[in-house]
């Protein structure tokens, strides 16, 4: 039997030797090619690419993200177009692909995910499918051999906690700050605090993610849990540069760094 | 009794992770204090000497004659209410919620702007901050509402994102809250969003169909044969469709947005839409084949709303409720109609409930009287009404 997306995603924490680096690709931003692109050259640098496919009300993004998404589809990016991505990384890192529960029951959440599945994707972060919720989909995911990524946050209380960690597959994605992507997240007692709250309840790796912008929180943050998570600022690093071939190679440098950073 | 987070398949709670704790929180707020008899008696207090309810039942003689309706055509009030709809019978109950919880600020958003205007006003009332999310375009069609928010000192934040109408002020608002949970409580404005708020909306807005089924047994001695209410979100109509569910001699007529008609844009999620998640509920939803939800288009921002609430859904697919629509055109011919033969300048949601009773009015003839929720005056609509209609203050 070929691998599941949860023990590929867990062979990505045991082989790293160090605090994994996940990058957010938003697929189809600014077009379906250069992110295409940039997922290529982040995979040099990460341990788990997050593939976003862009929906057309992202309740969780701030609004570098929303807005990347709305460019992607305005230019008429389709969920398949970007699960093709994942199907280009096939020789890189597994890949978790991140949208909203819409884009996976518009067809089928069976069909979606055995799609997902079949380009390749091991996970995925559906972040408006709160675990009381996810039955469904948990089994569907399941079925298809993709990790259903669950998130908790701040105000996730104990109990909470806990059921997230007992359905967990892959890891877990815990939210630093109470907001949406993006915002300013500072590593203090709360977030520490946060993070040994989040350990003692689940069993799988735990990655921090929301704001997270220079190496220094990176390799900070890496100190505290199993990976991180950086999106927003590669979207506006994108977003910044005066041209495609810029773009990429300012992809490649921070990606770099924030490797660089991990390795502590 | 715990509170109604389905209607069948739909409704539940598609959020992000960071809010559920504030729903569960709102949830147990609103079981403890829902039969509360101090809640109770601050709310009916206010309803009674602050809105102004029991609204009227106020018969249309002259447009029952023009429309022909033989059997008698009945308006249940709620223009009436202070702050000019029936928005404002929500807005109290959470607001008396919020404070109890402890909750310091107040966010909502707003279409046509009477929820916003309900929400700024009860804000005001019990000293609580408030902020007003409202799409760009809204606001310029709806800029008088958009005056009063700020004269009630509330805060109106203008939304750009999509087509800047009611659709992205909500996921605007869902965001601030996510960001502010803990201090903020954000009032809905329509039976939509992640349970529990439908139920908590129609509960809130369910003294509206109370209170027409005991007028019109006073006034006709006898039930509705139809009972005809607009649906945007669908928080009038839920709110008035309630007090007659039990009733299966009454037919119940949802209406909504047709806009531009057949070929083109509207508004109708319950008659061209199909089952989808949109604002952390399951309900029916303007999309395309990807799950992209689509942009509703009606001449009334309140109506333009590519989803609508989930105890809609189930009541459409259950057929308690027949669900149809009516054009801007229609709806404004309604307006002026209502205006000019009652005196009664209707707003431009509501104009859809009475454009359908005129068009439908010769299959309507058969039951008892029909009875419409007249949900809000228009007031609000003069600048877009005229514009629409050639109608200006010019010397």
């Amino acid at each position: 039997m070929p691998e599941s997306g949860a023990e590929r995603l867990e062979r990505a924490f045991r082989d790293a030797g160090r605090p994994l680096f996940v990058p957010y690709v938003m697929g189809g931003y600014p077009d379906i090619e250069a992110s295409k692109r940039h997922a290529r050259i982040l995979a040099r640098h990460a341990d788990i690419i997050e593939l976003g496919i862009p929906f057309s009300d992202p309740l969780a993004d701030g609004p570098t993200i929303q807005a990347a998404g709305q460019m992607a589809l305005d230019a008429g990016t389709r969920p398949m177009d970007v699960l093709a991505i994942a199907d280009d990384l096939r020789d890189g890192p597994p890949v978790v692909a991140m949208t909203y529960y819409n884009t996976v029951i518009a067809q089928g959440a069976d069909e979606f995910l055995r799609q997902a599945a079949a380009y390749g994707v091991a996970g995925i972060i559906i972040p408006d499918l709160p675990v009381d919720e996810a039955t469904e989909v948990r089994t569907a995911a399941r079925e298809a051999g993709v990790a259903l990524v669950a998130l908790a946050a701040p105000t996730t209380d104990d109990d909470r906690m806990a059921e997230i960690g007992g359905s967990a597959e892959g890891f877990v994605y815990l939210v630093a700050v109470t907001g949406v992507t993006g915002g300013d997240m500072s590593i203090d007692d709360r977030l520490r605090a946060l993070v040994d709250r989040a350990r003692r309840h689940i069993s799988v790796p735990v990655v921090v993610g929301f704001g997270v912008r220079t190496p220094e929180q990176a390799g900070e943050l890496g100190g505290l849990a199993d990976g991180v998570v950086i999106a927003s600022e590669i979207i506006r690093r994108i977003g910044d540069a005066p041209d495609a071939q810029a773009a990429d190679a300012e992809v490649d440098r921070f990606g770099a760094g924030i490797a660089d950073a991990l390795r502590g | 009794m715990s509170v109604n987070t389905r209607f069948g398949p739909y409704g539940g709670r598609y959020v992000p992770e960071t809010v559920i704790g504030a729903l569960d929180e709102l949830t147990e707020a609103y079981e403890r204090y829902r039969d509360d008899p101090d809640f109770r008696s601050e709310l009916g207090v206010l309803l009674g000497h602050y809105v102004g309810r029991p609204t009227p039942m106020y018969r249309a003689r002259r447009l029952e004659q023009a429309w022909g309706i033989d059997q008698g055509l009945w308006f249940k009030r709620e223009d009436l209410c202070h702050t000019g709809a029936h928005k404002i019978n929500n807005a109290l109950g959470q607001v008396l919620l919020a404070r109890r919880m402890g909750k310091q600020r107040i966010i909502a958003e707003t279409g046509a702007g009477q929820h916003g205007v309900a929400t700024a006003t009860a804000s005001a009332l019990v000293g609580l901050g408030c902020r007003v999310y409202m799409g760009r375009t809204d606001m310029q069609r709806q800029r008088l509402n958009v005056i009063r928010m700020r004269m009630l000192g509330a805060e109106v934040t203008p939304v750009d994102s999509g087509s800047g109408t009611l659709k992205d002020a909500t996921s605007e608002a869902i965001r601030d809250w996510v960001t502010n949970v803990d201090t903020t409580h954000y009032i809905i404005g329509s039976a939509v969003g992640p349970a529990p708020y439908p139920e908590i909306v129609a509960e809130f807005q369910s003294i509206i169909g109370i209170e027409s089924r005991a007028q019109m047994l006073e006034e006709t001695g006898a039930l509705p044969g139809t009972v005809v209410a607009c649906v945007g979100g669908g928080s009038n109509a839920i709110g008035i469709f309630r007090g007659f569910l039990d009733d299966p001699d009454v037919a119940l007529v949802g209406v909504e947005a047709g806009g531009e008609g057949p070929a083109g844009r509207h508004g109708a999620s319950l008659a061209q839409g199909r089952p989808g998640v949109l604002h952390g509920s399951y309900s029916y939803l303007l999309q395309d084949p990807d799950g992209q939800v689509a942009e509703a288009h009606s001449v009334s921002a309140g109506l333009d709303y590519p989803g609508v609430g989930p105890e809609h859904a189930f009541l459409r697919d259950s057929g308690r409720v027949t669900y149809v629509n009516a054009t801007d055109e229609a709806a404004l011919s309604a307006f002026l109609e209502c205006s000019r033969m009652e005196g009664l300048i209707p707003a431009l949601e509501t104009s859809h409930a009475l454009a359908h009773v005129r068009d439908a009015a010769s299959s309507l003839r058969a039951g008892g009287p029909v009875l419409v929720s007249l949900s809000g005056r228009g007031d609000k609509d003069v600048d877009q009404a005229g514009a629409a209609l050639g109608i200006d203050a010019s010397a």
